[in-house]
């Protein structure tokens, strides 16, 4: 109770802070040579209120205060500890104060580590952040306030949704938001930039650190959410196209075009529109992801709360976040055109500038996948969902060039690059395609688009391999990120190609039988843990000659009353195999779906190598 | 002047992006479930296994509860709820009806084989239209129904409260 009233006091004064800020700032804009201390005074209070506010919050989940109605919403007094915790940002309100809690320590952030930039810049991205904190201020204090009170206060929480109580599911979305707030300081530095016209090589060396903070958060923060789908939903999937999922990868695609033009600006001092347009775009990306999963328009597996006028607040919003920065970009930005046609064909900011191009593509085609369904429901009424075919049919064939380019790109030198004593390059395309045709072959599946994927992937591993070898710790970041990419994409095609499948009905004591597996069902037992009932079924499977022992789980949860099913799976170097069990009619059986996935380990591992890359990039970039 | 144009064509898309959001949020109150009790919707569709037109006049016309269960065989959730469905097939005063949702024929035999059938009557709603006339969001979505009106609407799957609930109202 008095958490909870310490909590929505912080926030009140939190917004209230804004206002000296904007004060300060503005008078100290044309005034003095040097930042007034105040400005980072007063950030580092209004930083402090909001830590005060959501450690408010974290306690009341702790104490199970339920008279707070986002803690009677989302806690039990018998969820684990962790959970509770957890349960604070696995809501819409707690991950609103979330987003705030990350605004307001980045700017923050920021604003000590800029101390050698320009001072009116620096002011200018306080202030456009400033907008954006305001706003998510009085959303939350007006229509999401996570201290609202209910009286008399309920002895017993509704609970939270058991297929989020998951580790990784805990932590995915502070990671996320990380990613997605990280965007918000790139966006604000750009407007100020813009208007300053101080987008240069300097300002590229400091944003790039910027970037690549949110780029490796976001990165992650998919990861878990991916890695979440697969233990926990059971489908034996990572990746479902699902319109949440794409949320995600929207602002991650947009991100990754921007770093890649950071890049040539620091270099070159060009593509300056592209930035600025980019930087806004993965903003807004961000923001538009908040507000496409909490209004609920989108249907999806993922369950949020449905509120219209929250929808429409967040709506109004950002898009007078698109005006102001739109204007910005309109009145004060100059061109530096004449620049880019300068271009040589082969170098590396041509093949940069056709990285952005492939990158745009595949961004509208989750863009249209993801918005047009809503469109045509408002147009026409007419309802349609877009699934994986679509992206699949639209995405794949481009992932060919995509991939060669991304082998080619970083073998060329800024400015002009020369293509002698490159034949390498012709002799690793013709051994990829050899390769790739090889392994097909001999596992009997021989379709042409495979061969050539397979090929364009292997050729991007080979180069990239090669690079280790050749240029050692030169450019390590860069071609760590490209070798996890081409190793994502080949785990991904073997794991597609190659994965099996059983779905059997069966019951305690029976085996399921076919040329290569066996499954038994040995036996099945009732646990009782802290807020489920479990029952567990042991099974064993023979492949070959290898034996192993599954459990499989079916969780009867009490608060809120759901069952779950529980994969068990077994992750080894090469292959995961991965067990579900569900109930079926007649009580005696039980419906048992078995897959063999190869290489599963290899598409976590290759994206955390990705990520790595950007990591190794932010502590080189550091020591400058 | 080319700058002048982009800007106002990029501020006039921006407009018509922001109303077609702004109108998909009010049509989502649209989908709303009334709480009031409404007439259920006329239509006709194919029978599951007599490939046969029946029209709803002919299905929701006995003095009983009917349950219509929209489900699908690709639908994950619709697993889960089968067993509270085949649990209340043991009552005599209630019919449960289903809506086959844009399934294949052969999947959701399949489905039906696995889990068993608690359907007494099996309609087919191939591209999805029948689902939209009875204001469904989704699969699974159950109606309860009596005297031809809708007493109860449950979105997403049946648990075991939405059970309980219905056999206090069947009884």
């Amino acid at each position: 109770m008095i958490y909870s009233s310490i909590g929505y006091y912080a926030l009140i004064f939190g917004l209230a802070i804004s206002l000296p800020i904007f004060f300060f700032s503005i008078k100290n804009f044309k005034n003095h040579e040097i930042l007034d201390s105040k400005i980072i005074s007063f950030s580092f209070i209004q930083l402090l209120l909001v830590i005060v506010s959501f450690l408010g919050l974290i306690v009341s989940f702790l104490l199970s205060d339920f008279s707070n109605d986002t803690v009677f919403n989302n806690s039990h007094t018998t969820k684990p500890l962790f959970y509770k915790i957890s349960g604070t940002w696995g809501n819409h309100e707690g991950s609103l104060l979330l987003w705030l809690l990350v605004l307001t320590l980045f700017i923050f952030i920021f604003l000590v580590r800029s101390k050698n930039l320009l001072k009116k810049y620096r002011i200018l991205t306080v202030l456009f952040q400033q907008i954006i904190i305001i706003g998510f201020f009085i959303f939350l204090i007006d229509s999401s306030n996570p201290f609202n009170h209910t009286f008399p206060s309920p002895s017993e929480g509704l609970g939270l949704n058991p297929i989020l109580q998951d580790p990784a599911l805990a932590i995915h979305p502070p990671i996320l938001y990380l990613g997605y707030v990280g965007s918000s300081i790139i966006f604000s530095s750009v407007l100020a930039a813009t208007c300053l016209n101080y987008i240069s090589k300097t300002w590229a060396i400091h944003i790039k650190n910027w970037i690549l903070i949110s780029w490796i958060f976001l990165s992650l923060g998919i990861l878990l959410g991916s890695i979440w789908a697969y233990y926990e939903l059971g489908w034996g999937g990572f990746w479902f196209w699902d319109p949440v999922e794409n949320v995600s990868l929207m602002p991650w695609l947009a991100l990754t075009t921007l770093l890649h033009c950071v890049l040539v600006l620091e270099k070159r001092s060009t593509l300056s529109s592209w930035i600025i347009i980019l930087s806004i775009t993965t903003f807004t990306l961000s923001m538009c992801g908040t507000f496409l999963v909490r209004s609920g328009i989108l249907n999806s597996v993922h369950t949020f709360a449905n509120d219209p006028e929250r929808g429409l607040f967040i709506l109004s919003f950002l898009f007078i976040l698109i005006f102001i920065s739109l204007f910005v970009f309109f009145v004060f930005h100059k061109s530096d055109e004449q620049e880019v046609i300068s271009f040589s064909l082969f170098s590396k900011e041509t093949s940069i500038l056709i990285n952005n191009w492939f990158m745009m593509y595949f961004l509208s085609v989750v863009i249209i996948g993801t918005v047009y369904p809503i469109f045509l429901d408002v147009i026409s009424s007419e309802q349609i969902s877009v699934g994986p075919p679509f992206y699949h049919k639209l995405i794949i064939p481009f992932l060919i060039p995509f991939l060669i380019f991304m082998a080619l790109g970083p073998q060329l030198s800024w400015i002009r690059g020369k293509l002698d004593g490159k034949i390498y390059l012709i002799l690793f395309l013709i051994i990829s395609f050899l390769i790739s045709y090889l392994i097909l072959k001999n596992f009997g599946n021989n379709i042409l688009i495979n061969t050539i994927l397979i090929g364009s992937a292997f050729y991007l591993f080979l180069t990239t391999i090669r690079d280790f070898f050749k240029k050692k710790l030169q450019n390590f970041s860069q071609n760590l990120s490209h070798f996890g990419f081409s190793l994502l994409i080949l785990s991904i095609l073997f794991n597609n190609i190659f994965s099996s499948e059983i779905i059997t009905n069966l019951k305690v004591g029976e085996t399921f039988k076919n040329k290569k597996f066996e499954i038994k069902f040995n036996d099945l037992k009732k646990f009782e843990e802290k807020n489920y009932v479990s029952f567990k079924g042991y099974f064993l499977i023979k492949e070959n000659n290898s034996r192993e022992n599954l459990e499989p789980e079916l969780r009867v949860y009490n608060q809120p009353n759901i069952i779950t099913s529980e994969a068990d799976i077994k992750t080894t170097f090469l292959s995961d195999k991965f067990i579900t069990m569900n109930t079926v009619q007649n009580e005696e059986y039980f419906n048992i779906r078995y897959q063999k996935k190869p290489f599963m380990l290899w598409i976590w591992i290759s994206v955390v190598l990705i990520s790595f890359g950007g990591v190794i990039s932010l502590f080189k970039n550091r020591d400058i | 002047m080319k700058k002048r144009i982009t800007s106002l064509l990029t501020i006039s898309i921006l407009i018509f992006v922001f109303i077609i959001f702004y109108k998909s949020l009010n049509t989502i109150n649209f989908y709303k479930p009334k709480s009031e009790i409404k007439d259920i919707p006329q239509f006709s569709a194919l029978s599951f296994y007599s490939n046969e037109k029946i029209d709803s006049k002919k299905i929701f016309n006995k003095d009983k509860y009917y349950l219509l269960n929209i489900w699908a065989s690709w639908c994950v959730p619709c697993r889960d709820e089968h067993l509270i469905l085949t649990d209340l097939n043991k009552y005599d005063k209630l019919e449960i009806i289903g809506l086959n949702y844009k399934d294949k024929l052969e999947n959701a035999k399949r489905f039906l084989d696995e889990l068993g059938d608690p359907y007494k009557k099996i309609l087919l709603d191939k591209d999805g239209t029948k689902a939209i006339e009875w204001g469904a969001f989704g699969v699974p979505e159950s109606f309860l129904i009596y005297k031809k009106k809708v007493v109860k609407k449950f979105i997403g799957p049946l648990n075991a409260n939405s059970l309980l609930e219905i056999e206090q109202i069947i009884k």
